[in-house]
């Protein structure tokens, strides 16, 4: 008999992440595996080194996609139920930290903060038109000084006195940092400015008007900086939670809402392990049936096309999907 | 002469009535694309807000099919579209492209500013003015009514697209008649065959007000098609900003009775108690005034940068908070992805679903 668990995957710019939880809700696998732009490529490897482990044992009871490229992985997987990345998120955290009334969430590309109350999200704010503060950026500054990325928010701990970093534009940002660099500031203090900064950034752009209450959730890629979960404490004059798989939060929030689907009677309509060694063949082009030129994007899988989409009209998504497995 | 005007939503059909009906020659550019943005982008100050960007490519579009005269409206206070004509003369001036800009200025704005400025009109008479006027006027409330009912109703439709083939085809009736007892019954069939396409049964929509700066609310290109993008969410979307209504307030004086954003300015008093420039007070009176109604979330665009709406934005919070319902605020700039839209979109709509499960 093999026993029944439940798929999250979030699809994002910089990673993918898939979990496996039981019926319980415990977690029982998780893999977090670089996006690289290649979501398609990057979800079938995760599917196949699970397969690896479970494939005898567990029966996929449901499944869940979230993230930017949660439509396109949920034609490929055939998920039960599909849903943005700030659902996902609370879902997750009200999972693993019962009574929690504020996320911080900070990815590659996205911040998010996240109200909650009584478990339910009553609020929110998403980083819009800037990316300033994201994980991307963090890598990216990583990289310029020759540091590891895993060693980066640590050396923020070592700093004495701060120096303060311009927050509010990572071009600024880094200019800034270069020119106290050469003024002959210590790295750790410079490091530990920057995490100050991008805080103070998050908390002005996206706190507006938002009432944070405890406890606080701190997830995303991001919360792995000592650095800035330091300086969120700091700054929020309160203890930050950062919960043990706070890397693959959206899909955990996936899994339990994949796990109610099963809970209300549906029957999965995942496609089982095997997708991951399906070939699938993404193309596009520009519908030239009026002047909006849409750019129609159409999946195929071996040689039917199992979805299409991208058009304003419907004409080309309302097409019925040819073949199988659609 | 032929004379040309920038898009906005359904200003084209209004705009080249009332032109035509004074007996100008018409260019009306080609809709807005990425090349109208591209070509905006290419040759406009960084600093500028997305409108004057998107209105200089619409001009450059129309001028290589033949246009040498561009309407334009100026404005008064800290909005920065008063200023926005001056510079778009100074940049077609700077590019070599012979294109007379003619600003209509508020608070002066009337058809007879039209008439100083282009010669011809001094050979047309009061009559065919006259009936231009009332024949444009018809056509763009006839427009709008049949807008704010797909607005509410294509959150519900059965078959996706049902309304948006019958809204296309009232447009393209609309443009070819010029007689009011036409228009008249085109807007009477159209509602009717509005109200018998198949919905979608058991459904609770959720009711958003969309509030914010004009251009951004009626230009379907700029917000990346948030209205359709609700609907599919199945969210009716309630509108305070029309071109009826605006016109009817700013060149009527409020004559008619359309409720539009008439009330907003009082309404807006307890938090807002100063014209901001653009339409900062009426994004906040609206909100009040729909909120009063009983909807159940208020989204406000605006682009990028724009003074009027980010006063607004700051305000936006203490009247959602007296009145218990989230608020959305989107800003537009150079972006054609719409995926983070729809992410936004999304979690807003399930936030507010989720609201309801728990209070009922």
């Amino acid at each position: 008999m093999k026993e029944t668990m439940f798929l999250g995957i979030d699809v994002g710019s910089v990673s993918t992440n898939l979990v496996l939880i039981d019926q319980a809700g415990n977690l029982i696998d998780k893999t977090y595996l670089r996006t690289k732009g290649q979501p398609i490529a990057t979800v079938q490897t995760g599917l196949a080194q699970l397969n690896e482990k479970w494939h005898n044992t567990v029966e996929i009871a449901g499944a869940g996609t979230t993230g930017s490229a949660r439509h396109l992985v949920s034609i490929l997987v055939g998920a039960d139920i599909v849903k943005n990345e700030i659902t996902a998120h609370a879902i997750a955290a009200s999972e693993l930290v019962p009574g929690v009334q504020t996320v911080l969430e900070i990815g590659g590309q996205d911040s998010k903060l996240i109200i909650l109350r009584d478990g339910i999200v009553t609020d929110f704010a998403m980083n819009t038109v800037c990316a300033a503060g994201t994980g991307s950026f963090l890598d990216q500054q990583a990289g310029r000084l020759g540091l590891p990325i895993e060693e980066f928010g640590n050396l923020a701990l070592k700093a004495q006195n701060p120096v303060r970093i311009a927050g509010r534009c990572t071009v600024f940002a880094e200019s800034d940092m270069i020119h106290k660099q050469q003024m002959g500031h210590g790295l750790e203090e410079i490091i530990a400015g920057l995490c100050q900064a991008l805080v103070r950034n998050f908390l002005s752009n996206l706190g507006k008007g938002k009432e944070i209450l405890g406890p606080i959730v701190f997830q995303g890629g991001v919360a792995a900086n000592a650095g800035i979960r330091d300086a969120f404490t700091k700054a929020l004059g309160t203890e930050v939670i950062v919960p043990e798989h706070y890397d693959v939060m959206g899909a955990i929030g996936m899994a339990v809402l994949a796990r109610e689907e099963w809970l209300k009677g549906k029957n999965t309509s995942f496609k089982g392990f095997d997708c991951a060694h399906y070939a699938f063949r993404q193309s596009g082009f520009e519908c030239q049936d009026c002047p909006n030129s849409c750019e129609v994007i159409q999946i195929k899988q071996d040689q039917a096309i199992i979805a299409r989409w991208g058009d304003r009209c419907g004409k080309w998504s309302n097409l019925k999907a040819v073949g199988t497995g659609a | 002469m032929k004379v040309t005007f920038p898009h906005m939503g359904n200003l084209s059909l209004t705009a080249e009535t009332l032109l035509r009906g004074i007996g100008l020659e018409v260019v009306v550019p080609p809709p807005c694309t990425k090349k109208t943005l591209s070509l905006g982008v290419q040759h406009s100050p960084e600093f500028a807000c997305l409108p004057l960007k998107i209105n200089l490519g619409n001009y450059l579009e129309a001028y290589e099919q033949g246009a040498d005269t561009a309407l334009m409206v100026g404005g008064i206070g800290p909005c920065r579209i008063g200023y926005y004509g001056a510079i778009q003369q100074e940049i077609l001036r700077d590019l070599g492209i012979k294109m007379n800009l003619i600003v209509l200025e508020p608070p002066d704005a009337h058809p007879r500013e039209l008439w100083d400025k282009i010669k011809h009109l001094k050979q047309v008479s009061w009559r065919q003015v006259v009936a231009a006027i009332k024949l444009t006027w018809h056509k763009t409330r006839s427009m709008d009514l049949l807008e704010e009912k797909a607005l509410i109703l294509r959150a519900k439709e059965a078959k996706k697209g049902s309304i948006d083939s019958l809204l296309s085809q009232a447009r393209t009736r609309l443009q070819s008649t010029d007689s009011i007892p036409r228009i008249k019954e085109i807007t009477r069939d159209y509602l009717a065959l509005m109200d018998d396409v198949a919905l979608s049964e058991e459904f609770r929509p959720v009711k958003i007000v969309l509030v914010g700066e004009i251009y951004t609310v009626l230009e379907p290109f700029v917000n990346l098609n948030l209205e359709k993008h609700l609907n599919s969410l199945g969210v009716e979307v309630l509108r305070p900003l029309f071109l009826s209504s605006w016109i009817n307030e700013h060149l009527l004086g409020g004559l008619l009775n359309i409720e539009g954003t008439k009330r907003a300015p009082g309404l807006a008093k307890p938090y807002l108690n100063s014209f901001v420039g653009g339409h900062g007070r009426e994004t906040i009176g609206s909100a009040v005034q729909y909120a009063q109604k009983g909807v159940d979330g208020v989204i406000q665009i605006a682009p990028l940068t724009c003074m009027p709406e980010i006063v607004a934005h700051s305000v936006l919070p203490s009247v959602t908070e007296e009145y218990g319902i989230p608020a959305l605020t989107l800003y537009v700039d150079e972006q054609t992805g719409e995926a983070g839209l729809l992410t936004r979109l999304e979690a807003f709509v399930d936030m507010i679903r989720y609201r309801q499960r728990r209070s009922s």
